[in-house]
């Protein structure tokens, strides 16, 4: 499902709202998310999840098609740990049975 | 940041009351995570990637007693970031 047919499913909901406010509400909620990362925040969505931001260190790496070694400086990355009642939802509805 | 701000940047942005700001927003969430438990993915442009992945079952061990016990079959949730959010990470 992608952003667009999100917003599709969320305006079958909501019927009284014209699509283009709910394309705004969906775009809002990720441009938030967004730049509170950027800002080197933390995102917490009870229920869903909590994203933060983790530090890689540097590295000397290596350009894969020519051998060549390259300095990969210091990167952050945004990190995505999965809130306890998704986690469980996600576990007992697809093939594998039991929560650990 | 808490689902408490977004509702916040909802209701000044659009107009909606805190009410039905914070009712949308809550749908929004509810849409993906239904969309999720069904084992679908959800992609949204320029954010990331939400994939469910099926994980089979395996011998882990305890690492405090060092004996061997099986990891039974599950799904899991993988955010994979999309490169622009890993760009505006880095700015």
């Amino acid at each position: 499902m992608t952003k667009s047919d999100l917003v599709e499913v969320l305006g079958s909901k909501l019927k009284h709202l014209p699509i283009k406010e709910v394309e705004v509400v969906v775009n809002t909620v990720f441009d938030k998310m967004t730049s509170a990362l950027a800002e080197g925040g933390r995102v917490e969505i009870r229920g869903f999840g909590s994203f933060e931001v983790r530090t890689r260190e540097p590295r000397q790496g290596r350009n894969p098609k020519s051998g060549a070694s390259v300095y990969v400086g210091t990167r952050k990355v945004p990190f995505f740990k999965v809130g306890k009642e998704l986690k469980e939802r996600v576990n007992t509805n697809g093939r594998g049975v039991s929560a650990p | 940041m808490t689902k408490a701000d977004i509702v916040e940047s909802i209701y000044e942005k659009i107009g909606f009351s805190k009410k039905e700001s914070a009712e949308i927003v809550e749908l929004v969430f509810d849409t993906i995570k239904e969309t999720l438990e069904k084992g679908q993915k959800i992609k949204i442009s320029g954010f990331g990637n939400f994939v469910v992945r099926h994980k089979r079952p395996r011998i882990g061990r305890n690492p405090q007693t060092g004996q061997s016990i099986e990891i039974s079959e599950r799904s899991v949730l993988t955010f994979r970031p999309s490169q622009i959010l890993k760009q505006a990470l880095n700015k």
